[in-house]
């Protein structure tokens, strides 16, 4: 059976149509969820898409995470349910404490919009096993709130965890701390990354076509994963 | 009625750009006596009834600031409170 893959639509997303799109070019069927659902419609994993939702009012994401999807969301993530939030759907799950510390407004205050090398870190997570350790991708990065921070003691157990799923390489966008770009929780299941895998997944519109690697990572993940 | 402020700031560890951003440019306005300017954000709260300092403590905590990168304070003013400057 195809795998489901909800994409979530808040207020103000923007990247959702994408992210359903490359959901569908890496084989799985999307499922459009809305912000307003109590139920999650049977789906096997789902992506926060980018975008500003609520207006980024108050923090980027804070908002965004007390709708009532975001609540079935947060508990289904606890029993093992892959969700990847992109950008905007990475603050999202900072601000609902899915994933340790905050991303706040970039050092030098510029929104910034580019094709980005990453190296892949941590190909042990439900979104980046179709990877090589190590190995470096090309996706665009465009945010104005992207820059990573947490503790020390945060970030060490991140490292020490290999938690950090992806480091900016050739030039860090955003000042993010030890130029982290993606980051998962203990388990795996839950990544974050602020950099955009959905816009780089056909030679017509993206730079490459890295970022099918991690829609497709997440079917080979359910495929491994018992009903 | 009473109105519930709540005040967020920065924690000091973490960096402000935008305050960054200001302090650089009062040496344009002749102020050179300035060493930094850190940017936070007032709430006021007007409850239906009397002012609950308790939930206004829980809504700061769990919406208005995120306690990773914000402290807070909660206070009671009065509904026409004036910002007077310090003397």
């Amino acid at each position: 059976m195809t795998a489901r893959v909800g994409v979530v639509t808040f207020p103000g997303s923007l990247d959702d149509g994408d992210a359903a799109r490359a959901v569908r070019l890496a084989g799985a069927e999307p499922v459009r969820l809305w912000h307003g659902d109590a139920e999650l419609h049977g789906v096997d994993a789902v992506v926060l898409p980018g975008g500003f939702s609520y207006g980024d009012y108050l923090r980027c994401g804070a908002i965004a995470r007390f709708a009532p999807v975001m609540e079935k969301i947060v508990d289904a993530s606890r029993g093992g349910l892959p969700v990847l939030g992109i950008c905007n759907g990475f603050q999202i799950l900072c601000e609902a404490h899915l994933l340790p510390g905050a991303l706040t407004r970039n050092q030098h205050l510029h929104f910034r919009n580019r094709d980005q090398l990453l190296r892949v870190e941590s190909t042990g997570t439900a979104w980046t096993n179709a990877f090589q350790s190590g190995q470096e991708i090309l996706i665009p990065v465009k945010n104005g709130e992207g820059c990573y921070v947490a503790d020390t003691a945060t970030l060490d157990a991140l490292e020490a965890e290999g938690r950090v799923v992806a480091r900016y390489v050739g030039g860090n966008p955003n000042g993010s701390q030890r130029d982290i770009a993606a980051i998962t929780n203990a388990a795996g299941n839950v990544v974050g990354i602020m950099p955009h895998p959905e816009h780089a997944v056909e030679a017509l519109t993206g730079p490459s076509l890295d970022g099918l690697g991690f829609f497709t990572s997440v079917l080979k993940h359910l495929v491994g994963t018992p009903a | 009625m009473p109105r519930v402020v709540v005040d967020v700031m920065l924690k000091p560890e973490i960096l402000d750009p935008q305050g960054q951003a200001v302090a650089n440019a009062l040496p344009r306005l002749g102020v050179s006596d300035v060493a930094s300017v850190r940017i936070g954000r007032r709430i006021e709260i007007d409850f239906t009834g009397e002012p609950d300092l308790d939930q206004a403590r829980e809504i700061a905590d769990k919406l208005l600031a995120n306690p990773v990168i914000e402290d807070f304070t909660v206070r009671v003013v009065g509904a026409d409170e004036t910002v007077d400057a310090q003397p």
